[in-house]
């Protein structure tokens, strides 16, 4: 009885073993990279990102006759799409050196194709007549003043320090106990949220504290102002859990999968070519948000007013 | 006509299957004074052991030793991914099939274009459940190319039908084992009551972690909501064959193969098609909510609406949802409906020529160039969104009010008594309280799965997760017994109200955020409130179908001993139907816990933001999923001290 | 003749550890110290009897008393504890699992309280159940299963299924489809006990006449006393899992065994059921009778009319043997004896 148990199990392993097992990968071969095949598109939540994307896949679609597939996806989760082969390529990247290191240098499945032309600011803002009523109030060192001005349902007797989507790049937290502020994070959960906060805080004049970001259509609008934290010097962020200066200024920049990359197809180079200032942005995602136009119709708004831009990033021959 | 037809199965919303309940015998009284003077002097101890040993309520580590284990078991998995034999022979071959199915199901659906697929399902509609099930169909079916929405809503039928396949797949036998084999039934059923608890937010994390992101992740996910419906009530129905008819098949020389077959399953086939659609309705929910980890379909809608705290757009989605819901709901109640219903041969030959036809006529319509681009367009998107701005700017005082004076007179107090509260006290509390109430079993699960969060190093999250549930269960419970009374004694109000806790009931949790995060913005009241809209629709039912089991004799009886109706209620109906109200504390309880999580996504913070934090940052990924296991333990201490409630008023010994 | 069914020292112990019981000193005590020492019941004691083929035998005793037990013992849809049984002259206690289906398959066929019908299943496919699980062909089994249904008078039904048919008439499905395999036995587990008197009666009919045309061996489970007497050739009183008595109705009635019995047919209206052996004495020496004699299985009450009109005593034979004599004296007592009719 035993013998045959054996014998089956050998069996079993050397079939198993036979095949080769399967890598995360398998199973994963699309016709992504090829010819006129599709893309997949990660969507990151903020709306800055969203015009990147909508002006990439309107020229994919309408001008070179690729079928684009968004997939709405957190940033860590959408480079995660690198490795199983959901995603080709990530329009907008804020920094993120571990993800960088994982994926690109030990895993290798992800490429950097560059920048998009756009910088990226990360601060912590209040609304203009904040500022003008407190003029003292940009400065980190007298927030702990005012703290009681920002006091909420949701701050535990402190003031509140309004963050957004849990998966932005944020040290606010390591910031707060860091400076011995006393105030309390509060996640808003999404862009929307917060953008509606401070749009509240000015109309109405109330009282905020924010985590807010450039480019950013908003200033477009209305004037927020950052206030000044310990300035940033290089390696101050190494340690996440001990900031305590302010965030870096960000080149911001494209990825893309290796597979899409190596395939160096048309719709490769486009990315790898793309690049547009920061009120190209603002203007597409003003559009998007403010005018009440889908992605699609506000890109296909800008790609007609602004052919110049464009025309340069369609490779030869497409 | 239905005299031997099993009755339909007692069911929870959550799928979860009752036994009978039976009515336990009342306590002594001389036994029920001393159970008093203890719970009162344990109340005295418990407050004076807070405020001799309160805690200044440190806020967690963000450090925990759990984390750092978490994090390194990540770390190995993805260092391993495509070398440890558990992966390349393993979860990745899992993966790779389950990816061979989706595409195989979405192969197919597709393949039969807009027409085709409108009409496929209005056939199958007709065939299993009636013509008029079939034109719901067809209407629903029009109705998401008429939204804009066919393709995503394609997509989530996709996943669903996939997760529904391997839910019954493995599902079905293992509810046949559960109900045959003793010792399977015995281990299954503590593994079956903690998937039921664990709410559906805690282990995306694990999935990504063992399958990736993805529609295998998705499905698999979703399979492991909804599969335990699918056992439960499977074994429920095979139990409940009349041994009768077993014994006489035997009797005439069955084999246990020709019992099973010929017997046990097809008696049990009413039973089963309803545990195919207990399945359904789990699984569609659930599948929506894989959104997260980048499953296509509606969800990704609802998402993407959520992030841009769009409620138009959100609805339409959630109509879209709940159609489909209502659609696959009726066609597979009606299957069932069907197989009890005996028909002569001569009819049940029509049918297939009926069926035959259909599918002729749908070869037929799938070639006929229609495409879903073709039809008039709608959305609810833009007068949703002004209703919603209309009511932010008029209902601006009243909602920041509520949301305020709730937050600061109950929720904050509560949260910070738990939060000073050392941890040992909490145990120990559960614990003495626990076996007050439920017994020394149940109360030592509950204070195992109490003293847990500390262990993970995330006490102060887990108090602050507690206190929003336990007044979100207030709020809940206040609402939904209210609304339960009213419905059982209106009989005009009950009919006119059931068909909005059925569409209330098929929303996945996630929808319900959108219109709380409008009214309330990102709080934890906001939490709240989608968890009380989430969880009272099955507390009205539970609460009503108690009331209404009294048995009209003993009605009756009160009422001709010239009882006032409010001394009725209270007197007579509420306290008989006792087993019903806290059946549905503790199926709230498990909703509110599980929502309040999901919370984290607008700003309900602590274990529900660690969850979503986790899998959006890789730091953070330990802290996620310990954060999950702690979710889990709470929702099995609340679940122990209510379910032990429910069960322990025996007598002991 | 070789009896069809033998018994032999059957016990049936259900419990913890239930062989323990038998062949031990527990095994005497009476039940409830048993079941309060071991917490084992003892469902059949020591039951022993043999029936002869053809014959019907009815096993009768109040609820509790053992006797679904027994009968499910006899092919073993319960397990025995000890003890031998023999159908046919084989052991069945020894056969394997395929003999036993065997068995259960082509000699002895059950008819149950509950009927134990499957719903999902027309009438017809109900009563060839049994032939179906055998592996005969679909036209056989429903050639044969629409004969049965004829025999018991269901041939218009068929196509419906249980749930469409009074219980009556789902008896006389299970009637059907336990004859539809043709056995040898037939065993019957308080068949009529769930359905009215009036359709009881019926049935009971039915039962009779079927066993005079197909002639099978029968063992009838009751726990009315009437219905056993009704039908038994013979009948075994059951008390607490033991045998108190077998006999003949004549002999339950005229000759209980003890106190238990004699209790169970007080009712009984003697003269219904007692013949003229039962109370005829010896004639006083010179006596004269009238001409015409009467058998001595002449039941009492069909004895009245002659006797009462008699104006001498009539004399009592067997064949031409002239056991006693019979007068009034004796008659009226035994008309007397009762004081209720207990429907028959």
């Amino acid at each position: 009885m035993r013998s045959i148990r054996t014998a089956a199990a050998v069996a079993l392993i050397a079939t198993l073993t036979a095949c080769g097992g399967a890598t995360s990968g398998a199973g994963e071969d699309k016709p992504s990279a090829g010819a006129k095949g599709t893309v997949n598109l990660a969507i990151n939540p903020w709306v800055g990102y969203e015009a990147n994307a909508a002006v990439i896949a309107h020229l994919l679609e309408k001008k070179m006759g690729y079928t684009v597939e968004k997939k709405e996806l957190k940033e860590e989760i959408a480079w995660q799409g690198f490795e199983t082969g959901e995603v080709d390529t990530i329009v907008e990247n804020w920094g993120h050196p571990d993800l960088k290191k994982t994926y690109i240098e030990d895993k290798k499945v992800a490429v950097d194709v560059g920048p998009t032309g756009n910088q990226g600011v990360i601060g912590w803002y209040v609304p203009q007549w904040m500022a003008d009523k407190y003029p003292d109030i940009t400065d980190w060192k007298n927030l702990n003043k005012y703290a009681d001005l920002f006091k909420t349902s949701e701050s535990k007797g402190k003031g509140q320090f309004l963050a957004g989507d849990p998966s932005f790049v944020t040290n606010d937290e390591a910031l707060v106990s860091n400076l011995k502020l006393n105030y309390t994070v509060v996640y808003s959960g999404s862009e929307a949220a917060i953008i509606k906060a401070a749009q509240q805080a000015s109309a109405q004049k109330k009282p905020l504290l924010f985590y807010f970001y450039e480019p950013q259509w908003l200033f477009a609008k209305e004037k927020y102002v950052r206030v000044k934290l310990p300035e940033y010097k290089e390696g101050c962020d190494a340690d996440l859990k001990k900031v305590a200066c302010d965030y870096p200024d960000y080149v911001l920049d494209k990825i893309a999968s290796k597979k899409f990359a190596d395939g160096n197809s048309t719709a490769y180079q486009l990315v790898k070519n793309f690049t547009w200032t920061n009120d190209d942005q603002n203007l597409v995602s003003d559009y998007i948000t403010n005018q009440g136009m889908s992605d699609e119709k506000a890109a296909e708004k800008w790609v007609n007013e602004h052919e110049a831009t464009w025309k340069p990033w369609i490779p030869a021959g497409s | 006509m239905t005299a031997t037809v099993p009755p339909p199965p007692v069911l929870q919303p959550g799928g979860r299957v009752l036994g009978t309940a039976l009515d336990p015998p009342a306590p002594s009284r001389r036994g029920r004074v001393r159970s008093r003077t203890v719970a009162a002097v344990l109340l005295v101890l418990t407050v004076a052991a807070y405020l001799l040993f309160r805690t200044d309520g440190a806020a967690d580590s963000s450090d925990a030793a759990s984390f750092r284990f978490f994090d390194s078991v990540r770390d190995w998995v993805d260092a391993n991914r495509d070398t440890s034999p558990f992966f390349l022979y393993g979860f990745n071959y899992v993966r790779l099939g389950v990816r061979l199915l989706v595409d195989t199901v979405h192969g197919a659906l597709t393949g039969l274009g807009f027409a085709g697929l409108v009409a496929a399902v209005t056939a199958i509609g007709a065939v299993l459940a009636g013509w008029r099930t079939g034109l719901l169909a067809l209407g629903g079916f029009l109705a998401f190319g008429v939204l804009g929405l066919w393709e995503e809503s394609v997509d989530t039928l996709v996943l669903t039908l996939s997760a529904v396949l391997l839910s019954v797949l493995i599902g079905v036998p293992l509810g046949i084992l559960a109900a045959r084999v003793r010792w399977v039934g015995a281990t299954l059923r503590p593994v079956l009551d903690v998937m039921q608890i664990m709410p559906t937010f805690a282990y995306l994390a694990p999935m990504t972690l063992l399958f990736l992101i993805g529609e295998p992740a998705a499905v698999i996910a979703t399979m492991i909501y909804a599969v335990p419906a699918t056992i439960r009530i499977t074994a429920l129905g095979i139990s409940e064959v009349p041994p009768t008819a077993v014994e006489a098949a035997t009797a005439l020389g069955s084999t246990r193969w020709q019992l099973l077959g010929k017997v046990r399953l097809p008696m049990a086939r009413t039973t089963i098609a309803l545990a195919v659609n207990q399945t359904i309705m789990l699984a569609l929910s659930m599948v929506v909510i894989t959104a997260l980890i980048d499953a296509p379909g509606l969800g990704q809608n609802i998402v993407n609406a959520l992030q841009r705290v769009n409620v138009g757009a959100a609805f339409d989605a959630g109509v879209a949802i709940v159609i489909l819901a209502v659609v696959l709901d009726r066609i597979t109640t009606g299957a069932a409906r069907r197989t009890r219903l005996h028909r002569p041969a001569r009819q049940r030959r029509t049918r297939w020529i009926v069926a035959g036809a259909a599918l002729a006529g749908v070869v037929l319509i799938a070639l006929v160039p229609v495409r879903e681009t073709d039809l008039p367009a709608y959305s609810f998107a833009a007068p949703v969104n002004d209703l919603v701005g209309w009511i932010e700017l008029h209902w601006y005082d009243v909602t920041e009010g509520l949301k305020n004076g709730i937050s600061a007179g109950v929720l904050d107090p509560l949260e910070t008594v738990l939060v000073t509260t050392p941890w040992w006290l909490f145990v120990a509390a559960v614990a003495a309280f626990g076996t007050l109430i439920s017994g020394w079993r149940a109360a030592l699960i509950a204070a195992l799965a109490a003293a847990g969060p500390a262990a993970l190093g995330l006490w102060q999250h887990s108090m602050q997760t507690l206190a929003t549930v336990l007044v979100a269960i207030v709020i809940t419970m206040a609402i939904g017994v209210a609304i339960g009374v009213f419905c059982a004694r209106h009989d005009r109000l009950a009919t006119g109200i059931r068909p909005l806790l059925d569409a209330a009931q098929t929303m996945p949790s996630f929808v319900y955020l959108l219109p709380a995060v409008a009214l309330f913005g990102a709080s934890r009241f906001t939490a709240i409130v989608a968890a009380v809209i989430f969880a009272v629709p099955p507390v009205v039912r539970l609460v009503e179908r108690g009331l209404r089991d009294v048995p009209p004799t003993v009605v009756e009886a009160a009422l001709s001993a010239g009882s006032t109706p409010r001394q009725l209620l209270w007197k007579v109906q509420l306290p008989m139907a006792r087993g019903g109200l806290l059946l549905a504390a503790n199926q709230g309880i498990v909703m509110v816990l599980a929502m309040v999580v999901v919370g984290g996504l607008v700003g309900a913070g602590a274990l529900g933001y660690d969850v979503v934090a986790g899998f959006s940052q890789r730091e953070l990924f330990g802290q996620g999923l310990a954060a999950g296991l702690a979710i889990v333990l709470l929702g099995i201490l609340l679940d122990r001290l209510t379910q032990g409630f429910h069960h322990s008023k025996r007598p002991r010994g | 003749m070789t009896p069809m069914i033998e018994i032999a020292a059957l016990w049936k112990v259900f419990g913890p550890r239930a062989d323990r019981v038998v062949g031990t000193p527990l095994a005497d005590l009476p039940r409830a110290e048993l079941r309060a020492r071991t917490g084992c019941l003892a469902a059949v004691r020591d039951v022993s009897f043999d029936v002869r083929p053809g014959e019907v035998f009815v096993v009768m005793g109040l609820s509790g008393s053992g006797k679904s037990t027994l009968v499910r013992c006899l092919t073993r849809l319960i397990e025995p504890t000890s003890g031998d049984i023999s159908i046919g002259g084989e052991s069945v206690r020894a056969m394997n699992p395929k003999r036993l289906r065997e068995l259960r398959r082509r000699q002895v066929a059950m008819v149950f309280q509950h009927f134990g019908l499957l719903p999902h299943r027309s009438v017809l496919d109900n009563v060839a159940y049994g032939l179906e699980i055998q592996g005969r062909s679909r036209a056989e089994r429903h050639r044969r299963a629409a004969e049965t249904l004829a025999l018991v008078g269901l041939q218009e039904h068929e196509h419906q299924y249980p749930d469409q048919l009074s219980g009556g008439m789902q008896q006389r499905v299970g009637l059907a489809r336990a004859l539809a395999t043709d056995p040898e036995v037939l065993l019957f587990d308080e068949p009529f006990s769930a359905l009215d008197p009036l359709i009881r009666r019926d049935m009971q009919d039915e039962v009779r006449r079927l066993h005079a045309e197909v002639g099978k061996t029968l063992v009838f489970i009751t726990h009315d006393l009437a219905e056993a007497l009704t039908l038994g050739d013979r009948i075994a009183v059951l008390r607490d899992g033991e045998l108190v008595q077998v006999g003949t109705p004549e002999d339950l009635v005229g000759a209980p065994a003890d106190s238990y019995v004699a209790d169970f047919v007080r009712d009984v209206p003697r003269s219904d059921v007692l013949t003229l052996r039962w109370i005829m004495r010896d004639p006083a020496p010179g006596e004269l009778c009238e001409d015409e004699p009467l058998s001595h299985r002449t039941v009492i009450r069909d004895a009245v009319h002659r006797v009462l009109r008699a104006e001498r005593p009539i004399a009592v034979v067997d064949g031409t043997e002239r056991l006693g004599v019979i007068d009034a004296d004796q008659l009226l007592p035994a008309l007397i004896s009762h004081h209720r009719q207990v429907p028959v």
